[in-house]
């Protein structure tokens, strides 16, 4: 059959690599289909340094040796491509990429990873890349003694706020809560830095300016009183979202629209896999992906071993 | 220099020399960071599909990368890459920021079209 696949793997961040890599080296006729960049969220880490056996690595570096891992095992990697309809129903799964490419395959892993989260406050998308940004590390230095806002209270919105006083001359931390979700030691760390300082309670309701972002309006959840502030910069961290738009009505999901799985990473159809950050799960790191895809790779090829169309693999 | 597929420019002289030899050019200017390597894969993926447009890259920390960054275009971005669209020497489109495969193709057919 023209362009089937033993299994399909839909998403090439760290756990759909990973799935590519372990059935691509037990002989599994592998496709990985990516709709983004390979890498996933991945690449959007400057350094990753709690990856086991590697002291320091950027988020890229990995991705583009994962990658190369994988195709060195044969696997092919398809991204950037737009999937237009999926058939997961059926010993034989149909997928349509850029509404024309059909794929087959008798199974599939789906890793379509996270993305951020957006306030989605009017003039965000106006004001993204002039003024707003959501990666500390790419656009801090253009807020060189500026005023800036951080949004959010995780460990990324409270670490990326300390780094960001490097530049700025003050941040302002707003978060819709009266208490953060960080570790102790991220807030300690935000508390004691004098260029820092907080609104609580309070979430960004528009974003203002001509062709740069200047003011923000600000409301305070208690008692919806709204406040205007004059602003250089506003980095946005609330976290992310699953990739999961395409999958809903497809394939089972929870209220926070993630995957469910079992414990063999197995979703509600027969032949069907999720690994990633997509999936319902506590914590999302790089590592815990990579196991991710692992498990459904394992699980994917002992899977079509006992479909109709079995052949012989070996996984170890 | 940015370790990416796509040609370098290196200097305004190099810059100038792209503008003049090509109608169509597409330069972004950005680092291996996050926002920008996703634009990078993207133009190297569209580089064979629109021959008649020349992708580039440029490193933006060099001084010389002033080309890009003091165009009045550019004047108020302030998230990298700085992505510039020129048609004949001039610049047709610019964006800050990363962009999406899709969103990119669209403004190349808009600009450019595909031979």
């Amino acid at each position: 059959m023209q362009n089937h696949f033993d299994v399909i793997v839909i998403g090439a961040g760290a756990a759909g690599l990973t799935a590519g890599i372990y059935l691509s080296r037990a002989k599994v006729n592998t496709l990985i289909l990516n709709e983004g960049a390979i890498g996933g969220q991945m690449v959007l880490t400057h350094e990753i340094a709690n990856y086991p056996g590697v002291e320091s690595i950027s988020g890229y570096e990995l991705a583009r040796i994962m990658k190369s891992q994988a195709q060195k095992f044969g696997c092919t990697i398809k991204s950037n491509l737009k999937i237009t309809n999926m058939n997961l129903q059926g010993d034989i799964k149909e997928i349509t990429v850029n509404n024309k490419d059909i794929y087959t395959s008798n199974a599939v892993i789906i890793a379509t990873g996270g993305k951020s989260r957006t306030i989605g406050a009017t003039g965000e998308d106006l004001f993204k890349g002039k003024g707003i940004s959501y990666c500390a590390t790419c656009d801090g230095d253009f807020f060189q003694d500026k005023e800036i806002i951080v949004v959010g209270g995780g460990n990324s919105a409270l670490e990326e706020a300390v780094s960001l006083t490097k530049y700025a001359s003050k941040v302002t931390i707003v978060h819709q809560f009266d208490h953060f979700q960080a570790f102790e030691y991220y807030v300690d760390e935000a508390k004691k830095n004098p260029k820092i300082n907080f609104i609580m309670e309070s979430k960004i309701i528009e974003f203002l300016g001509e062709d740069k972002l200047t003011r923000v309006k600000i409301q305070h959840q208690q008692t919806g009183d709204i406040t205007e502030l004059d602003i250089d910069g506003v980095f946005i961290f609330i976290g992310y979202v699953p990739n999961t738009e395409k999958l809903e009505g497809i394939v089972e999901l929870n209220d926070w629209k993630e995957i469910v799985v079992d414990k063999n990473l197995a979703t509600n159809i027969p032949g069907v896999f999720a690994a990633g950050d997509s999936i319902a799960k506590r914590y999302r790191q790089v590592t815990t992906a990579v196991s991710d895809g692992t498990i459904a790779a394992l699980n994917a090829a002992e899977y079509i071993i006992n479909s109709p169309y079995a052949k012989k693999y070996s996984i170890d | 220099m940015l370790r990416t597929n796509l040609t370098h420019v290196l200097s305004e002289q190099e810059h100038s020399k792209l503008l003049q030899e090509n109608d169509n050019v597409m330069i972004c200017c950005g680092r291996m960071g996050p926002m920008c390597i996703p634009v990078y894969e993207s133009m190297e993926e569209l580089e064979g599909e629109y021959k008649n447009v020349k992708f580039a890259d440029m490193e933006f920390d060099i001084p010389d990368s002033r080309v890009i960054r003091n165009l009045p275009e550019c004047r108020s971005f302030q998230g990298l890459p700085f992505v510039v669209y020129y048609k004949n020497g001039n610049v047709v489109k610019a964006t800050s920021s990363i962009q999406s495969k899709e969103q990119i193709t669209e403004i190349l057919d808009e600009h450019f079209g595909k031979n």
